[in-house]
């Protein structure tokens, strides 16, 4: 049982290629749909949780899965599965870019490269600050939804960020702790 | 690939970096690439800005999660496959305990409110680390002044972000960009030799 679990999520690691959403339709495929190892409501809370909580959402699920069937070690056979193609891959594409990273033809390849990456890591930050402040995917925005506790925290770290240099965890950590105070206070004010 | 006399404290620097991070980070894999490149090229110079965006780059259109692409290459450039062994531990045991505590009690953990609050503030602050990465890396975009360059970032924007075009077709049409701009190059040096 924990080997055919263990090739799942191989495949899972395999055939994931372009990160945590494009690989939600393969774990429910193997994990649902082939296995049985779970509902599609267990599923979908799964999915829920994973969203909440930090890490990608095949480790997520692998440990999920894992830690129902056989505790602490199928957690740890499953987690390996999705990483140990990960692994293999991008090794070799680390030696190889290592390696040839100098040569001027491979430098005018990635200069083209580097502005989209730019662009794709932007796209992403907007997308995360529209979830933020108005609580919505960029489609469903509201202006009524406004929030200013979010909004407030966004600004006031970014002035952090860009005029102390202060660190990413300590700004992520402190919005944590100051909006969560904020909510409470709004709460206690009624 | 870097060899140092004593990595020691540099491979738990490492394990620290990837395990702070991977605790942290909400959402996707380009929010835990742009807090690596705050940590590592930012906060402990550890290699340069077009470095990381070519591990992104890679890591991106590499089977497997981001984050732990990410953490294979860059351990691999400190150290080695040790390297790589270290920050993958890093990036993965942070999920796997909290997954391993809420899988106990997810419905619980799901209606807390004070969870939930926590988790919806912490954006604000993950959105203000991406921006501030953004707008050190599109500066040095634009300070480039290479037409080209420019005109692919605010094209590869539009698509990703109002067209909702995936990051791998948007990475591939610019890998075939930067392909034919290295053939229009060698075509042109072999002009003006002839």
């Amino acid at each position: 049982m924990i080997l055919t679990l263990f090739l799942s999520f191989l495949q899972i690691g395999l055939f994931s290629v372009g990160g945590g959403y494009a690989a939600i339709p393969l774990i429910q495929h193997q994990i649902v749909d082939l296995h049985k190892l779970m509902t599609l409501a267990e599923f979908s809370d799964l999915i829920t949780v994973a969203e909440m909580t930090p890490g990608p959402i095949s480790i997520n699920s692998a440990t999920f899965v894992g830690t129902r069937l056989s505790g602490v070690f199928g957690a740890i056979i499953c987690t390996l599965g999705v990483i140990i193609p990960s692994f293999i891959i991008c090794l070799l594409l680390a030696h190889f870019y290592y390696k040839y990273r100098n040569f001027s033809g491979v430098q005018t390849v990635l200069s083209a490269l580097r502005p989209a990456v730019v662009a794709l890591i932007a796209s992403a930050g907007l997308s995360i600050l529209f979830l933020g402040v108005f609580q919505a995917e960029k489609e469903h925005i509201i202006l009524s939804n406004f929030r200013w506790v979010e909004c407030l925290l966004f600004v006031g770290g970014l002035y952090l960020l860009r005029k102390y240099k202060l660190g990413a965890i300590t700004v992520i950590f402190g919005s944590g702790v100051i909006g969560t105070f904020l909510y409470w206070l709004i709460w206690m004010a009624g | 690939m870097q060899k140092v006399e004593n990595p020691r404290p540099m491979l738990w620097q490492l394990f620290k970096s990837t395990f702070l991070l991977s605790a942290f980070t909400f959402g996707g894999g380009f929010v835990i690439v742009s807090l690596m490149k705050k940590k590592f090229v930012e906060e402990l110079n550890w290699f340069g800005e077009e470095e990381m965006l070519d591990i992104t780059a890679i890591s991106q259109s590499s089977p497997g999660p981001i984050p732990i692409n990410a953490s294979v290459i860059i351990g691999y450039r400190m150290y080695g496959i040790i390297g790589s062994l270290v920050a993958v531990l890093g990036t993965a045991i942070p999920p796997m305990v909290i997954i391993s505590v809420i899988s106990v009690f997810y419905t619980q953990f799901r209606e807390n409110p004070i969870i939930a609050i926590a988790l919806q503030v912490m954006r604000a602050g993950v959105a203000a680390v991406i921006l501030d990465v953004v707008i050190n890396l599109a500066s040095h975009v634009f300070k480039a002044k290479k037409a080209l360059y420019i005109g692919l970032m605010i094209v590869a924007f539009i698509c990703t972000y109002f067209f909702d075009i995936s990051a791998m077709i948007v990475i591939l049409c610019c890998l075939g960009i930067g392909i034919a701009d290295l053939l229009w190059n060698l075509w042109k040096e072999r002009r003006t030799e002839a």
